[in-house]
């Protein structure tokens, strides 16, 4: 079977929702041809398709370009906003918190925001404390915004079709490191449902619930786990918000025992909604604390070997599980 | 040069929408004196015929983006008075069912798009609006309304520099009320006139005394004209004044007694009134045009009275299309 790259699969969803509406646009920094077709090239060959009226490429102007998206989305268009990196956004909050996010509700339903904001950004590429934050629980906590974030290549394929069809404002979370992974070709016109998690593995003995990239780290170690006779199951929540409760639940019900993980600030991140969560619903039945393993609590810092130290390693999240696993009370 | 004449149907459009907006101001505040409603309310006493005006050259179907005081663009622009007297009053029957209030109606169907309540980012949506005009060639201007305090925003120079860059049909109406909040003028700006800002874009810009019902009406014509040609946008700074406090009902001790005096002889609804004794309207068809509107806001008080509240319900529907599980 063929395989298609993440970047590949994101520029493909965007092509194809492209051809199908003229209302799709991609507004953003660099993104038309003329600059290459954005830092990461995930809107390479769309300007040529679309031309420049629909591939806008724009000054360095975060707020303009969020503000411009939800104007287009007001007039029944679905835009398209790259925020080249997710630090970046905080200079958009404002059109993203205070408009995109409540103009439905403010309206009583009169309008809407058809958007997605595409963000980038990652731990372990030495960009240092402006360039690699993951914000997504900044976000999580704004009633009328609906938060993505894919694993792998496949899943930002389907994902994106979803987010663009969606007519509630998308924040569409991409991290620099998993550009280059591969997964099967899903073909053309895939979508996968927002607000639905996957079962990335089976497992009877504990859940790590993650998202993004680190659902790779959750795999890796299950499977180096397996060996030591724990048995882990891998969720991958691909939508955070609104978050997919059943899918959770159930399966920490079935392990009794789970560890929240991601890439963010352990500190108020989205770790403790979910293991709040998962108290109220499963107190009594879990055979051990929820546990949350996260960032540290600092800026991301440059130097690889300070990265290292400051990202939930896999070594970390190993006796995570199996502090859990061994939890006696 | 701007047209100094008018024809006299379109100056009894500007009369009727500036008494409409006259009207409704005063209701409000009445409502509010008399404790018949308890709601935030920022009065557009003074602003009336900068609107009318303005709303006068657009076409309904044209976008409007303003601000938290904006009801006299919203009235001037043709929401009707029923749904936008219960939505102030934050009854089921209002614009927005009572989850908008004055600060944030919207009514598309006249074209009401935004109204938001953080000061200058109205600006970079109507960008939005007005590139979505330019990449259908649906012909719509977009309008957006703010005040000299929202000048000193990012989003202001954001979006002034993307409207000229990519030349969208969008004119920035400037209400110049030489107050931001209550900071004067002079206190927050060093330049003497918005519009010079215009040249820092690239971008037309055009001053105009808008308690001039002639020269509001044909310089924003002429903006609105341009845009629709596809020859850009325009920053219009129309000078006016803001009567009273920053809400109704707040302190403005801080306006000084030159000030206020200004204010008073510069009352664009007296002015109008004589422009029109003097294009030859009447007293009686003035008044007839006065009465008829009172006895339309005695009518949307009542609505919004009799409109029911809202119910709990409300807070799980439109925050996503799909209502939120209770």
């Amino acid at each position: 079977m063929s395989q298609i790259t993440m970047t590949q699969a994101i520029n493909r969803a965007i092509d194809e929702a492209m051809a199908e509406d003229e209302g799709v646009i991609l507004l953003g920094e660099d993104v038309a041809a003329k600059q290459g077709g954005g830092v990461f090239k995930i809107s390479a060959g769309l300007t040529e398709k679309y031309g420049e009226n629909r591939v806008r490429a724009t000054p360095i102007s975060e707020q303009a370009i969020v503000g411009a998206c939800v104007g287009a989305a007001l007039a029944g268009f679905r835009p398209i906003a790259e925020i080249m990196l997710m630090n970046f956004v905080t200079v958009a909050m404002d059109q993203i918190v205070n408009h995109a996010a409540k103009l439905r509700f403010m309206s009583g339903g009169q309008t809407h925001v058809p958007m997605v904001i595409r963000t980038t950004t990652g731990v372990g590429v030495g960009f240092g404390g402006q360039h690699s934050d993951m914000l997504e629980a900044w976000f999580a906590h704004v009633a009328g915004l609906k938060i993505v974030t894919p694993s792998n290549a496949a899943d930002a394929q389907g994902l994106m079709r979803a987010a663009i069809a969606c007519n509630d404002p998308v924040i569409f979370i991409e991290n620099i490191l998993c550009y280059g992974l591969k997964s099967d070709d899903p073909g053309p016109n895939h979508f996968v449902p927002l607000g639905k998690a996957a079962v990335a593995r089976e497992g009877s003995d504990c859940t790590i619930v993650t998202y993004g990239r680190t659902v790779l780290d959750a795999l890796e170690i299950a499977g180096k786990l397996a060996d030591e006779g724990i048995s882990v199951e891998v969720i991958d929540l691909r939508t955070i918000a609104p978050y997919d409760e059943a899918t959770v639940t159930a399966s920490v019900e079935k392990t009794g025992r789970a560890v929240v993980l991601h890439e963010a600030v352990k500190q108020y991140g989205t770790g403790a909604e979910i293991a709040s969560r998962l108290n109220e619903k499963l107190f009594g039945k879990l055979k051990a604390p929820v546990t949350r393993i996260g960032g540290a609590f600092s800026a991301v810092p440059m130097a690889n070997a300070l990265e290292q130290a400051w990202i939930p390693n896999k070594e970390k999240i190993a006796d995570a599980v199996r502090a859990a696993v061994n939890w006696k009370g | 040069m701007t047209d100094t004449t008018i024809d006299r149907d379109k100056l009894r459009d500007i009369y009727t929408r500036t008494m409409r907006v006259a009207r409704a101001d005063e209701k409000f505040r009445s409502l509010l004196m008399t404790g018949k409603l308890a709601v935030i309310y920022y009065t557009v006493r003074g602003q009336e015929l900068v609107s009318a005006a303005a709303m006068a050259a657009l076409e309904p179907s044209d976008y409007l983006v303003t601000t938290y005081r904006g009801q006299h663009d919203q009235i001037a622009k043709g929401v009707p008075l029923n749904p936008l007297f219960a939505e102030i009053a934050g009854k089921v029957g209002g614009t927005c069912r009572g989850k908008g209030g004055s600060m944030h109606i919207t009514h598309p169907e006249t074209g009401v798009m935004v109204t938001t309540g953080v000061v200058g980012s109205g600006l970079p949506i109507a960008n939005g609006l007005a590139l979505a005009s330019q990449n259908r060639g649906d012909g719509k201007v977009t309008m957006v309304c703010f005040g000299d305090g929202a000048t000193n925003i990012g989003a202001f120079h954001e979006a002034m520099n993307m409207a000229q860059l990519w030349k969208l049909p969008v004119i920035f109406l400037c209400q110049n009320n030489r107050y931001g909040e209550h900071t004067a003028f002079a206190d927050h700006t060093k330049v003497d006139s918005i519009v010079t800002r215009a040249k820092a874009y690239g971008m037309n810009g055009v001053k105009v005394d808008g308690n001039d019902a002639i020269a509001m009406y044909n310089t924003t014509k002429a903006a609105v004209d341009r845009a629709r040609a596809g020859e850009g946008p325009t920053l219009i700074e129309a000078m006016c004044y803001r009567m009273m406090g920053h809400f109704f009902g707040a302190d403005f001790s801080y306006m000084p007694p030159e000030h206020l005096a200004e204010m008073a002889a510069e009352d664009p609804l007296p002015r109008l009134r004589q422009l029109m004794l003097d294009h030859q309207f009447t007293e009686a068809e003035l008044d007839a045009i006065v009465a008829d509107l009172d006895a339309q806001m005695d009518a949307a008080a009542e609505f919004a009275a009799n409109s029911p509240l809202p119910g709990p319900e409300e807070i799980r529907k439109d925050v996503f299309e799909e209502e939120i599980a209770a």
